[in-house]
């Protein structure tokens, strides 16, 4: 049971973008070590400008 | 063997269901037994059609590495759970599309829209969603333009991009009409609306500065004060001094509107688009989920008749027969063109497993139709009468209370003032009639619903709930859709002059959003001054670009099954192909030819041009009907466009087919090549990848 709400839980975390950051420094840890990751504040100020560069939203 | 057993539970209950609103003809009919079939029979789509698409048609190939996790980036490319992706894509593709058309398309009766929303969309609109979005998976996540040019040929592909352009302008501007005839002379939506604005930017400036991308908060707090924004819209509407400030005529709402549209498109996305976005997206799944909750727990008793009179084609709310209006009046909740751009924008690069597009295509698109079944139930719960009164304009049944309800109640659908007023006093408003649209009916539909089932005393905080929650959801298409366009509108200006295209040029960016708001800008102020009401004209307009936009990206598909060698299944997205070719431009003709004014473009020009020049219109109406005949033309025109675009990229497909039939060269197939996935094929559990 807590297992289903902890995945719900980072399903709707992972939807909203809010673990957006969390993610990405997974990433980067994993595939870009050495170098130095974005800051929270870095990250989503790019992360927010590629996210409406192109159609996201429909009628 | 329990999918089977599924399948035919399924399939008996859907059979009872429909039957049950077969049988149940000239006697009410209670919305539980639309809700029952549809959701039935998406279930049977979902289990079976698309199904057997993916694994015969499309030949989905489970040990293929898609592309978000070949090009794997962490940022745009990431390998995502199927169940997170199904909610991204339906995030993206429902927008106030589906709430609108159907409640316009009620004027039939409940039943004619209820089994195109069904049928459309099951053999439609979910094919169509889900082939794209696997065509675009399979092709690293390219746009529809893209696909367009790759697989058919240049011109194909300079079609799909004007076409997107033209219907984005025809969108905005209808959309904007709807919020601007629900904030007409209305103090409490006006001012709640304009709250929203300041709140968006609260939340911009919380996420950017305050606490940097913590996004479910800061939603959770804009929600709360945009539900506080409400009722302070409600104490506004009470004092007699501050509602003088937001009592406004259609004009000045639509200016303001529009000057909303500019600032929206040049200021920095984080500043207004992006915190609107998430406001809109949780008070859109919230609503969604409470609609259908209270539909359930109200089950409420559809007054509308199956079918009205006004399949005839004299209808007060929009002119023209059943066949083909009622197929373009809902385009979006049955089959969506439009849908086609967001399959191949950011969906596909999200997708772990090809097969996952069967949930994240087919499934996003059967929530987005059962959507609309919601809406055509909210509408049709109304006392006809009711909802006619509402969504009629002034230049049909006239401006005065009692002539209307004459008018109305002349064709079978009992109503009285005074049952209008007492209406509009539960509501909060001072008047609800000629509120076309489509907003303010849904939001009395909605409103009895929320009441009925979550306490009576609140009706008219529930209908402006309601209202918010539509202008919300609006003004956010308004704009997405504005900034799209001006990215469009540089990216072909560019072409011509390079330094157009730089999107982080000032004065470039200047230039192409005045371009693009000016576009939409002009039909929503002519819409506004259109004394029957716009939507009328506009609202089968945008139906007619977005079926174009369908037959594009359904051509496309067919001409890719058809090079792949899947002649015998070209029928999938073929049909549905012929059957929205032919509906559009059978609707185009009529819109063209027709010598009714009420129905054809030219036709209206010429008999308020002929009306003009014999002096017999009033003394307001001729002062605006030289724009109204310049716009009837220039509508007329465009229908012409749109079909020929049509008809040019359908042209181009058959020309395609013909030569792989015949053994022709062609274009090579743009699909990346076949790498094996290290996912061990387990879709869903690699989220970290």
């Amino acid at each position: 049971m807590k297992k289903v709400v902890k995945t719900v839980w980072e399903c709707v975390r992972t939807v909203t973008g809010d673990n957006a950051y969390d993610r990405y420094l997974q990433h980067h840890a994993q595939n870009h070590r050495g170098t130095p990751p974005l800051s929270r504040r870095e990250f989503y100020a790019q992360y927010t400008d590629q996210k409406w560069s192109g159609i996201n939203r429909c009628c | 063997m329990g999918g089977r057993i599924l399948g035919v539970v399924l399939a008996v209950i859907a059979a009872f269901a429909v039957g049950g609103i077969a049988l149940q003809r000239d006697e009410p009919i209670n919305a539980l037994w639309i809700v029952t079939a549809a959701v039935c029979i998406y279930l049977l789509g979902y289990r079976f059609y698309a199904a057997w698409i993916m694994a015969k048609v499309l030949s989905a190939d489970p040990t293929r590495a898609t592309p978000a996790e070949r090009l794997n980036n962490g940022r745009d490319f990431v390998p995502t759970h199927r169940w997170v992706v199904f909610g991204h894509h339906f995030a993206a593709i429902a927008g106030p599309g589906p709430l609108v058309g159907p409640t316009l398309a009620a004027q039939f009766g409940y039943l004619p829209g209820t089994l195109w929303i069904l049928v459309g969309s099951v053999l439609g609109g979910c094919v169509q969603d889900m082939v794209i979005l696997f065509l675009s998976t399979r092709r690293n996540g390219r746009s529809l333009g893209q696909m367009a040019r790759d697989e058919l040929g240049p011109y194909g592909g300079f079609a799909a991009l004007i076409g997107t352009l033209m219907i984005m302008i025809i969108l905005i501007a209808v959309l904007g009409l709807v919020v601007v005839n629900a904030m007409k002379h209305s103090p409490w939506a006006t001012s709640t609306i304009a709250m929203t604005i300041p709140i968006a930017v609260f939340i911009g400036f919380y996420l950017r500065r305050l606490r940097p991308g913590r996004v479910l908060e800061a939603s959770i707090l804009g929600v709360a004060l945009l539900v506080m924004s409400v009722w302070l819209g409600g104490v506004i509407d009470h004092s007699p001094t501050l509602r003088a400030f937001f009592d406004h005529p259609g004009a000045p709402l639509a200016l303001a509107v529009i000057a909303y549209g500019w600032f929206a498109a040049i200021l920095p996305v984080w500043m207004l688009l992006a915190p609107r976005d998430y406001l809109s997206t949780f008070l859109k799944l919230g609503v969604v989920a409470l609609l259908a909750i209270a539909i359930v727990i109200m089950h409420p008793t559809l007054k509308m008749p199956a079918i009205t009179q006004f399949i005839d084609g004299t209808g007060p709310i929009f002119s023209g027969k059943l066949f083909p209006f009622v197929f373009i009046t809902i385009a979006c909740g049955a089959i969506s063109g439009f849908h086609a751009l967001v399959s191949s924008g950011t969906t596909p690069k999200l997708i772990t497993n090809e097969t996952d597009a069967r949930l994240a295509g087919y499934g996003s698109m059967a929530l987005e139709s059962f959507v609309a079944i919601m809406a055509m139930i909210a509408a049709t719960l109304l006392d006809p009468g009711v909802y006619f009164a509402i969504n009629t304009g002034t230049g049909v049944v006239g401006a005065a209370a009692a002539e209307a309800v004459a008018t109305i109640s002349s064709w079978g659908f009992p109503v009285t003032v005074e049952q209008m007023q007492e209406l509009a006093r539960e509501m909060g408003e001072s008047t609800l009639f000629a509120r076309t649209g489509g907003a303010p009916s849904l939001a009395v539909g909605m409103a009895s619903i929320f009441s009925s089932s979550f306490g009576s005393s609140l009706t008219s905080v529930w209908y402006h709930f309601a209202i918010m929650f539509e202008a919300v959801f609006i003004l956010t298409t308004v704009d997405a859709g504005t900034r799209v366009g001006r990215f469009m509108v540089q990216d072909m200006l560019g072409q011509v002059w390079k330094p157009m295209a730089n999107t982080s040029s000032y004065p470039a960016t200047l230039i192409a959003s005045t371009l693009i708001v000016a576009g939409w800008g002009y039909f929503l102020y002519i819409g506004v001054i259109d004394p029957n009401g716009g939507i009328n004209i506009l609202w089968p307009l945008f139906g007619i670009a977005n079926q174009m936009l369908a037959c594009i990206a359904l051509s496309v598909a067919t001409g890719i099954i058809v090079k792949k060698g899947k002649i015998r299944y070209a029928l999938v997205t073929g049909a549905p192909l012929a059957w929205l070719a032919f509906v559009t431009t059978v609707a185009a003709f009529q819109k063209v030819f027709s010598s009714d004014p009420k129905l054809g473009f030219f036709a209206a020009a010429n008999s308020l041009a002929e009306k003009l020049a014999a002096g017999t219109l009033p003394e307001a109406q001729a002062a605006v009907a030289p724009q109204l005949i310049f716009n009837q033309q220039l509508d007329g025109w465009l229908t012409v466009f749109f079909t020929l675009v049509l008809w040019f990229i359908i042209g181009d497909m058959l020309r395609v087919a013909y030569r792989r039939i015949t053994g022709l060269p062609l274009p090579a197939s743009s699909e990346a090549p076949y790498e094996p996935t290290r996912l061990n094929g387990i879709t869903g559990e690699t989220q970290h990848a």
